[in-house]
């Protein structure tokens, strides 16, 4: 780096001279980059948060020129999708990127939330940070939906309408709510217009300042490592920490070579199989809304799954309340309770390297319980689904409820001082 | 509501009626070959004169879909337009809908995504087993599709088509074509079947060569670019202890 300055021209730092006087430049560089230090034995489960951003960029720049092609109406919502498939030049690519996106983004997030479990990344300091993301994810999951309804296709109109009836099951406010979200005693072209002003306006806005504030708490408190370690604890004369890498160059050079890989695994299911068997596109989506055809089965797309499964799972009244909505409190709880992690974590150690038998067994356990129940989300209904599915539910919330007794309990060891050497 | 639709949408999963997969027919495979243009090709001449009069293709333009399939623009205004449409306009269909509703119940559907919703695989079958049933509207009913509300527009190439089951066979799993009563042969009209079902996969999604031809070149340039990148983040990594 020292023989580097003697080469960069006169102008350019004259350039940078001038700016810095004006603007952060150089000190925002080297804060959130050159200088930022990330611990050096980061592994794949690390690469997760910039595809996360890399996704999202992809959704705004596809999402934009969507917009431009597409028609948020009753009569034109559903044709000009297929104008922008078969009209539009690369209308159709721009369509694929953007519903395979969608999938890809919810695959990324949870990775990167598998992540923070894997290695309490919620702990302390860390707890703004994880409540901030799990902001990110609610109005993703809320993004996911009101853009579902804009191609208008059959399914599209029935998964909403089955989401948005949820809440007339709320007790005495229910029917007015449900009228109040849809803007009419039915969904209709004001629905769609509404979903559509909140989809490409109001939430994108939400979730890029969110996502801003991420990076801002990132970068406050550091990363973790998978070990536990600190890297803060150990620092040169400089003040650099000794088992530290600055982001830039070298988690840059990762994660490009990791949205290589990515982008490779992305466009082969863009351009080979952008239906997904069905998942990412689901089949009845290729027939106009039609309020008096239902389909045949109506599960909402895969992400949704492991909680439309929990809310299915609710099956009995209780105190004079319908089932339904005991079912709407149990799937609120169930995205919202990750969110308490930082405080039911009681555990000495951060990492699960270090946790003990206890911690990574409940782990498996959670993890198995969500595959499943995202499996019996996209199901048919029948008698031992869903007693399978209330299994899966009680093991859901028992990873979380019994979090401060067994990470208390079980033996842990604790986490190595230094970063072994590569 | 939700559990209203739930209920109904299990009632119809249960009943036999829904799709060719629910009917317990079983399914004669088919597999489309978009390469093969003369099909594809017979297959539009088949929509054209027997379907296209009921079911619009509503969002595919005629101009694509003979460049697609590689007919002259001349050719395809004198052979295949009949409503004095010009090239580029979408195949719709002159029928009005209203009158379409008293004669069907129901206005007949547009098919341009049918092959999607369905598949071409069920589109071949359905078109195999339409056959004579006198207790229905229009004297027919189908193998795959119960009950369908639709006369078969093409008798006249298949002929009168039969259970063949002794009498009172619940669920008949034989059909036999009277021979002599169609202009086709059952080869020939299998072929036809073929023809429409394979044209109705292209016009479903009609990038899908480019978009596979081009999706090669993007895998081919990804793979090339990851060998550098991986190899820039090696010369990067090898200061790191």
């Amino acid at each position: 780096m020292e023989q580097a300055k003697g080469r960069i021209p006169k102008i350019w730092s004259s350039l940078v001279g001038w700016l810095d006087e004006r603007f952060p430049v150089t000190e925002t560089w080297e804060y959130h980059l050159s200088k930022y230090y990330a611990p050096k034995n980061h592994n794949f489960w690390y690469l997760m948060g910039w595809l996360a951003t890399f996704v999202l960029v992809n959704q705004l720049l596809t999402g934009i020129w969507l917009t431009m092609s597409y028609i948020p109406s009753g009569e034109g919502a559903f044709a000009s999708v297929e104008y922008i498939m078969r009209d539009v030049e690369f209308g159709w690519l721009l369509r694929y990127l953007h519903s395979t996106g969608a999938s890809a983004f919810f695959i990324i997030v949870y990775l990167h939330m598998f992540r923070g479990l894997m290695y309490g990344s919620y702990r302390k300091p860390r707890e703004l940070l994880w409540l901030i993301g799990m902001a990110i994810y609610l109005v993703l999951m809320a993004e996911g939906f009101f853009g579902y309804l804009l191609p208008w296709g059959n399914m599209s109109y029935w998964g909403a309408q089955v989401i948005v009836s949820l809440f007339g099951a709320i007790p005495f406010v229910g029917p007015d709510l449900m009228e109040w979200i849809r803007g009419d005693f039915l969904m209709s072209e004001i629905t769609l217009n509404r979903f559509f002003a909140l989809h490409v306006v109001a939430l994108p806005l939400l979730l890029v300042a969110l996502v801003f504030v991420h990076f801002v708490a990132l970068h406050h408190v550091g990363s973790t490592a998978p070990d536990g370690v600190d890297i803060k604890k150990h620092k040169d004369a400089s003040g650099k920490p000794l088992d530290g890498i600055p982001f830039w160059p070298y988690s840059v050079t990762h994660d490009v070579h990791a949205t290589v890989v990515f982008l490779f695994i992305f466009c082969a299911v863009v351009f080979f199989a952008p239906e997904m068997g069905g998942y990412f596109l689901e089949k009845p989506n290729f027939e106009m809304a039609n309020p008096l055809k239902t389909p045949e089965h109506i599960a909402p797309v895969w992400y949704y799954t492991p909680f439309y499964a929990m809310l299915r799972a609710a099956t009995y009244p209780l105190f004079g309340v319908p089932a339904k909505f005991w079912g709407l409190v149990v799937m609120a709880a169930a995205i919202v309770i990750p969110a308490l992690l930082p405080w039911l974590d009681r555990s000495p150690v951060a990492s699960m390297r270090c946790k003990g038998l206890a911690s990574k067994s409940m782990l498996g356990v959670f993890v198995l319980s969500f595959l499943v129940l995202g499996y019996l989300g996209i199901t048919p209904p029948s008698p031992w689904a869903t007693a399978l599915a209330q299994l899966c539910t009680v093991l859901y919330f028992a990873y979380f409820m019994l979090m401060p007794w067994y990470t208390q309990v079980e033996k842990t060891t604790p986490p190595p001082e230094r970063i072994a050497p590569r | 509501m939700s559990v209203r639709i739930l209920l109904l949408a299990a009632a119809l999963a249960a009943s036999p009626t829904v799709l060719g997969a629910a009917t317990g027919w079983p399914m004669q495979p088919m597999t489309p070959d978009l390469e093969d243009q003369p099909s594809l090709q017979r297959g539009l001449g088949l929509y054209a004169n027997y379907c296209l009069g009921c079911h619009a293709l509503g969002f595919q333009r005629y101009e694509r879909t003979a460049d697609d399939l590689g007919i002259p623009h001349d050719v395809a205004l004198n052979e295949l337009v009949f409503t004095g449409q010009k090239i580029g306009e979408l195949m719709t269909t002159a029928m009005d809908p209203e009158s379409a509703k008293a004669w069907f119940g129901a206005p007949p559907p547009d098919l341009t995504m049918v092959a999607r919703v369905r598949s071409p695989e069920w589109i071949y079958n359905y078109l195999k087993t339409f056959y004579i049933d006198e207790s229905r509207p229009f004297g027919v009913n189908n193998k795959v599709f119960g009950n369908v509300g639709m006369p078969h527009a093409l008798i006249g190439l298949q002929g009168a088509q039969r259970e063949a089951c002794p009498a009172g066979t619940a669920d008949c799993r034989e059909l036999v074509v009277e021979a002599g009563s169609g202009l086709l042969t059952q080869e020939q009209y299998d072929q036809a079947a073929y023809d429409l079902a394979n044209f109705l996969h292209y016009v479903g999604e009609p990038m899908r060569l480019e978009r596979q031809r081009l999706g090669i070149y993007v895998l081919i340039f990804l793979a090339v670019f990851g060998v550098f990148t991986y190899l820039l983040n090696r010369e990067f990594w090898k200061d790191v202890h």
